[in-house]
């Protein structure tokens, strides 16, 4: 109730901002949070939060579960830019779309998300899992551009499709398009042609173009892309 | 209004008193003996250390180098932010914090000077504003002299007098404060993507050695008689092997010293003190540095300690920065300044568990404890090379508790463990040797007459720290120790009091101090005149600035102290 927030630079009350209803008191890390409204501008909901749920009924702003190392979020709307930033554990569950620098960490830092889970029902914006070492992403929808840009670790799954560059500078980690993309980048050699991709505790069917990169920082990263939904990377075969 | 600081435990190593209780009497910024008329405030220091007001004589706190790492690090700020208060402004940065924030910091830990030690002279302006908005504190900068063009010219022709006069110049144009050296000839290599092996290797393009360089610069120093000896960032820095390249350094300039006096100050001895051949075998060169220093008196030395923590290198050694980039792989800056020098900037994180780190951790703690004189070893970090400044409280821990250092052994890598000679060693500092370290000997390095004391007459620059040296013992008690000098329970700068347990409560603002070089009376008309001369010639071939728009006029300075070289300097106090 009295729990300080800030409101732009005023500190208020939590109570001041929401109403608050306790249905029954529980024991720490297994409380189950409810919130609902307008939180589009509401940022850092869940963050550095360690154990428990939070679900919320709508769309949120920025920072979603930034840092948080246990725990579950639930959203059933959209999200802002920055969701899972610097993740360390836990789960994220999105059932809307989702901003930019999905799991990624602020500006200039190389520590990405290191563990953990997020599923995204939606689309997501640009440089989804940037700088990622560890845990998995796995989107229903469309990618924005450089998905797993420097990417060090770790699974994404790209159910849609994606608009271009992904894997720029990774070094390794896997990702997996099950989509569209246009193409990929000239420091990417082809390796080899699958019949399935096991990722992010799935196993996909279906033919799969076989990347590695990126060459340019010297990387051994894996870019899985489908072969059904990409004609345009036939002239690929002729090199394996 | 005066103050009267009760009861205190003063350590004053400059005027030999060693933990007394006595009372201090501060009136118009100055220590007096007795207080003029008007209300007197009261401070009871009882069961509390009171010491003179901190000193670094190395910590890159201002100019275009600290701030492009300021732009290379949004990371650096968003873990570490102040919010404004009624008195102070907001702030951001954990290793380069912002110019107030970094004003603050320092206040709050007792310290109410610092010197900028590596300023391009092409950048001074921007340094100069940087400092003007760095409060409470007083400030020197250190202009980069060693490979200048025209320093490398007249030197290879020996023309000590015509250089000195644009030496002297140069410091009065730049408002520097002291000749600083950084990898003599090697920043100039560098623009042709090499570097200078050792001591005797010639610049290219210029036929001049990096040792013809110090000592005609330390000779330099010597005829134009300014307060501060030149200060040395050696060859080879942070290359294994290279304390061999450092002793050469100090000892190429032994002859030229006529008195009993320090003549060269090595900085952040640590990076120039490795032994081995790579960095697998490195060890440390401590031993044979604080043997050379042992027996010697014309250097002085300060550590440039390591701390395990994250944080960003930047110096003008260019060759030196590229290694680390290609050490860590991480994002850097590189950066030549027109006829002057160079730069680069890299961050850094110190890992306990890495060999080569936990090795430096060690040299430079073994340096401190094995050189005998704490008048000529300084305590630095490098800020923020080895570690952000405000890590000096830890420092000071292991410094003054064996336990402490015994402490963090353990936790670090286990060869480096097995190989420091930290061990072997159970010096621990008095807390009158801590004041040495940290304020009186810099004071006494920087020719700074009127600081780093208590005497009647001093600045009335005064830290009061809330542990009594009675009751505890900081080789047991070392947190406490750490605890205490983290937060000053008075910070009082020039009489006012500033800081009070950590709290800002007055922001003020520090004066720069800098040396007007050009009226050293070993320059006359003539030669002054054929210097001008010179290099308005110049400034048109080379530059792409104008002569007249390069020098800064005093009154651009918010608060300028001018100094005169030569005579008692003394006679310099406000």
């Amino acid at each position: 109730m009295n729990l300080k927030v800030w409101e732009g630079n005023r500190r208020k009350n939590l109570g001041d901002l929401f109403d608050i209803k306790v249905e029954s008191e529980g024991v720490k890390d297994e409380i189950e949070l409810h919130i609902i409204g307008d939180l589009r501008k509401v940022r850092m909901i869940g963050a550095e939060m360690t154990g428990g749920a939070i679900i919320i009924h709508g769309d949120v702003g920025m920072h979603l579960g930034e840092g948080m190392t246990g725990g579950s979020i639930i959203v059933q709307g959209d999200v802002d830019s920055w969701a899972g930033c610097m993740m360390k554990g836990g789960k994220i569950e999105i059932h809307g779309s989702v901003g930019d620098y999905l799991a990624a960490p602020y500006r200039g830092s190389r520590r990405g998300m290191t563990g953990g889970s997020i599923i995204v029902h939606g689309d997501v914006g640009n440089e989804a899992g940037c700088y990622m070492r560890g845990g998995t992403i796995k989107i229903h929808g469309d990618a924005g551009e450089f998905a797993g840009i420097h990417m060090q670790g770790g699974e994404i799954l790209i159910m849609g499709n994606s608009h271009g560059r992904p894997g720029a500078s990774m070094v390794k980690g896997k990702i997996a398009i099950c989509g569209h993309v246009s193409s990929v980048l000239p420091t990417f050699t082809i390796e080899d042609l699958r019949e399935k991709v096991k990722i992010c505790g799935e196993r996909i069917e279906g033919q799969f173009y076989l990347f590695e990169g990126d060459h340019a920082e010297g990387g051994s990263g894996r870019l899985y892309i489908s072969r059904d939904r990409n004609p345009q990377l036939r002239s690929y075969e002729r090199y394996l | 209004m005066p103050l009267l600081i009760r009861n205190g435990c003063v350590y004053d190593p400059l005027n030999g008193i060693d933990g007394e209780v006595m009372d201090i009497i501060v009136d118009g910024g100055k220590i007096v003996e007795e207080a003029h008329g008007g209300e007197t405030k009261v401070i009871d220091a009882s069961g509390m250390l009171v010491m003179p007001g901190g000193i670094d004589i190395h910590a890159h706190i201002a100019g275009s180098e600290v701030n492009a790492g300021r732009l290379l690090r949004p990371e650096d700020h968003a873990v570490d932010f102040e919010a404004k208060t009624r008195v102070t402004r907001s702030g951001v940065g954990r290793s380069i914090p912002s110019t107030f924030t970094t004003g603050y910091r320092y206040a709050r830990m007792g310290y109410t000077m610092l010197c900028n030690p590596s300023m391009p002279p092409l950048e001074a302006r921007h340094t100069h504003e940087e400092l003007d908005d760095t409060p409470i504190v007083d400030k020197a900068t250190y202009p980069l002299l060693g490979d200048w063009w025209f320093t490398l010219e007249y030197l290879s022709r020996d023309e000590i007098e015509e250089c000195a006069a644009h030496v002297a110049w140069m410091i009065s144009a730049t408002k520097g404060y002291a000749i600083k050296i950084v990898n003599p000839g090697g920043i100039e290599a560098w623009g042709y993507g090499r570097n200078v092996k050792d001591l005797d290797d010639p610049v290219p393009n210029f036929n001049v050695t990096p040792r013809e360089i110090i000592r005609g610069l330390c000779r330099i120093n010597i005829l134009l008689d300014l307060p501060h000896t030149i200060h040395v960032h050696t060859n080879r820095l942070g290359q294994p092997g290279n304390y061999a390249t450092t002793i050469e350094t100090m000892d190429c300039v032994r002859d030229l010293a006529e008195k009993d006096e320090p003549i060269i100050h090595i900085t952040h001895c640590q990076f120039s003190a490795f032994k081995g051949d790579d960095w697998t075998t490195l060890r440390s060169g401590a031993e044979e540095i604080s043997k050379y220093v042992n027996r010697s008196r014309h250097v002085t030395l300060d550590m440039g300690q390591v701390v395990f923590t994250d944080t960003t290198t930047m110096t003008a050694d260019g060759p030196w920065q590229y290694t680390l980039y290609e050490l860590s792989g991480n994002k850097w800056i590189n950066h030549d300044v027109e006829t002057e020098t160079g730069s680069g900037i890299v961050p850094f994180r110190y890992r306990r568990k890495s060999y080569v780190h936990a090795v430096m951790w060690s040299i430079g703690l073994e340096l401190a404890l094995l050189i005998d004189d704490p008048w000529r070893i300084y305590l630095t970090t490098d800020h923020p090379n080895g570690a952000p400044f405000t890590t000096y409280p830890r420092i000071i821990s292991w410094l003054m508790s064996a336990e402490a250092r015994e402490k963090t052994l353990k936790r670090i890598n286990s060869k480096a463990a097995c190989r420091s000679l930290l061990p072997s060693i159970d010096r621990e500092y008095t807390f009158s040797e801590i004041a040495i370290i940290t304020r009186a000997g810099q004071a006494g390095a920087l020719g700074l007459k009127w600081k780093g004391h208590l005497g009647v007459g001093a600045d009335a620059d005064i830290a009061i720290y809330n542990i009594d040296p009675k009751r505890i013992d900081p080789s047991k008690d070392y947190m406490e120790v750490r605890r205490a000098f983290m937060n000053a329970a008075y910070t009082i700068k020039s009489g006012e009091i500033v800081a009070v347990n950590g709290r800002i409560v007055k922001s003020s603002m520090g004066r720069t101090i800098w040396v007007d070089a050009e009226k050293s009376p070993r320059i006359d008309a003539e030669l002054h005149r054929r210097a001008h001369e010179d290099l308005k010639r110049k400034f048109r071939e080379y530059w792409t600035v104008e002569f007249e728009n390069y020098m800064i006029q005093e009154d651009y300075l918010h608060s300028s102290m001018r100094m005169t070289p030569g005579g008692d300097k003394r006679s310099n106090t406000q």
